[in-house]
């Protein structure tokens, strides 16, 4: 009988996300919700300390794979080293964060053991013996509660929907033999930034600019970001004009954001944009144009020349924070 | 150089969708059908490699009802060769496991050395199709590539994550999923839309790839919607007040302190 949740503790430069965290906590929830042991495990090279520190989460027991062949996303590995502690372990729910790599490695997994998966979830719970979450579709437009069946159930976790938790105890360390044979692909080189740059999807302020920035110059926003520790987004449109890259993009075909605050500073409001900033907590729309959609949801609306205005709360922001 | 192309028809990122909350499903009579817009890159980069090589061809397949020939005859316009499209009711209720049997199922008939899909569909947001497709041809993945070379007998593909890139080589054949980034889909010319109308597209039943239906539809789905609901609404709030951009700034501030607790 499947028992316990099992947690994929993604470290990226032997480090933990704050997103894997989050997951990390939600297993710790679901785990005593269920009366069952949270297990989670680790990849990577030199990861000793790295996974004995989840006990600060409340993880019981960690299974180590320590190798050097897997300090980078080594996918097939990743994912046969995954699928045998599943095996071994027998869990009821595996859970990850909804990275890039979380959701490719466990849509393959999910192929494998031929069982039901739901990614970029939050709200999960037990439904009797299935798993519950909610998800949004549509890019934010409607959200729905899924059930997911199988042994085990799969899910991944949307960064930012859920809190860290700290639930300190000793965590027992395994080792584990990882699985690196017949490995196909190869991580050969990598440009990360290294630290300081806040994850647009894990941040609490998120300051995105629009049409209404008339070119590639974000310095004001960027400062805005960095006084508030936050992140800088970007409209569709704004990346269509090549302002900004990809990565920054918020909405239906870019990413779902969840922040604190939400600035939209020169953006109109269209509905797939909308879409993607709905659970923010709050919205705040810095716009020239009384008619702006925008000024419809947000919560505070501040009508003027956002490179008045920006100026002006970055000075705002400074004196506050001293 | 032969290459597959997974295609999906979704409705069009600007319509605003209605929730029938009774039976937990989306109500699209009044939607407009388009392409998933990732998949539109991943057209655009097989047509491109295509070219490069100067031969081959690109395929395109998809699963659905009869409005979804519609995307494919797009495909067909903006330059693809041929395609495919698996319509049975068997396969209605699919979970994301469920097409991706049906998708594979189809690609193993044929000949090919690289399948391109869209990084996502903006429909379910799932992520989950392109990865299960690999799995059951057991072809080696990369996810969300916004850049590729092709060598000899192998790709090198630029990988979008968290903070930056990773350059990932792998052997092909293999799949790889398309974000946004890799290209500038061509849009299809009025004559190609023409000529779009007389290249082949071939209908197919589950039992023409040998794949027996209990394997898919709403009976082995693994996951299910048990709900649909909008988002809570989000009201305007209040426009704030100030004669100059300092004050503006201040009274904004001052709001997210004190009023939204959120500074």
């Amino acid at each position: 009988m499947a028992s316990g949740v099992f947690v994929f503790a993604e470290q990226v430069d032997n480090g933990f996300k704050k997103s894997t965290l989050e997951a990390v906590s939600e297993g710790r929830r679901l785990a005593d919700a269920l009366g069952e042991p949270l297990c989670a495990m680790v990849m990577g090279g030199g990861i000793a300390e790295l996974a004995g520190g989840l006990g600060t989460y409340g993880v019981d027991k960690v299974l180590a794979s320590d190798d050097t062949a897997l300090i980078d996303f080594a996918a097939d590995a990743y994912t046969q080293t995954l699928h045998q502690a599943i095996q071994e372990m027998g869990p009821r729910v595996v859970l990850a964060a909804a990275t890039v790599t979380g959701k490719e490695l466990f849509a393959r997994l999910a192929a494998k053991l031929d069982t039901g998966l739901a990614m970029e979830c939050s709200d999960l719970a037990m439904d009797g013996d299935a798993l519950s979450a909610k998800r949004s579709l549509y890019g934010g437009k409607v959200i729905a509660t899924v059930t997911v069946q199988g042994s085990p159930m799969l899910a991944t976790l949307r960064p930012n929907v859920s809190d860290v938790v700290e639930a300190p105890k000793t965590a027992e360390v395994v080792s584990m033999a990882p699985v690196t044979s017949g490995g196909r692909t190869q991580v050969v080189d990598k440009q990360l930034e290294s630290g300081g740059k806040v994850e647009l999807t894990e941040a609490n302020f998120v300051v995105s600019g629009g049409r209404g920035m008339g070119g590639p110059d974000y310095s004001l926003l960027e400062e805005l970001a960095k006084s508030l520790g936050g992140a800088v987004g970007a409209s569709r449109n704004a990346v269509d004009e090549g302002w900004r890259p990809v990565s920054d993009q918020v909405g239906q075909t870019g990413k779902v954001v969840s922040p604190k605050v939400y600035f939209a500073c020169g953006i109109s409001g269209a509905i797939q944009h909308v879409a993607g900033i709905r659970t923010s907590d709050v919205i705040v729309a810095i716009n020239k144009d009384d008619d702006a959609p925008i000024f419809r949801i947000a919560d505070y609306g501040v009508k003027g020349d956002l490179n008045e205005v920006v100026p002006a709360i970055i000075a705002e922001v400074k004196k506050l924070k001293g | 150089m032969n290459i597959i192309v997974l295609v999906k028809q979704v409705p069009d990122t600007e319509s605003l969708l209605e929730v029938d909350t009774a039976n937990a499903t989306v109500n699209t009579q009044n939607v407009k059908w388009i392409i998933n817009p990732y998949d539109e890159y991943a057209i655009e980069e097989a047509l491109q490699i295509k070219e490069a090589k100067g031969a081959g061809s690109v395929t395109v397949v998809a699963v659905g009802p009869d409005r979804s020939e519609q995307a494919l005859r797009t495909a067909l316009a903006m330059g693809a060769d041929t395609a495919v499209l698996v319509n049975d009711a068997a396969a209605e209720g699919s979970d994301a496991l469920g097409i991706a049997k049906v998708l594979a199922g189809v690609i193993k008939e044929m000949p090919y050395d690289l399948v391109i899909a869209g990084v996502r569909a903006v429909d379910d947001d799932g992520y989950q199709v392109p990865a299960a497709v690999a799995e059951y041809l057991e072809l080696p993945l990369v996810t969300a590539v916004i850049k590729q070379e092709l060598g000899e007998g192998k790709i090198t593909c630029h990988q979008l994550v968290e903070g930056g890139s990773l350059v990932v080589e792998a052997p092909l054949p293999m799949l790889f999923t398309a974000q946004k980034g890799l290209n500038e889909p061509r849009y299809a010319s009025l004559p190609n839309i023409m000529k779009a109308k007389k290249k082949p597209l071939e209908k197919k039943r589950l039992a023409d790839i040998g794949l027996d239906a209990a394997l898919v539809g709403t009976g082995s789905a693994k996951v299910a919607i048990s709900a649909l609901a909008l988002p809570p609404e989000r009201k305007g709030g209040k426009m704030v007040t100030g004669d100059t951009p300092e004050a503006l700034a201040a009274e904004l501030v001052r709001l997210l302190k004190e009023e939204a607790e959120v500074l």
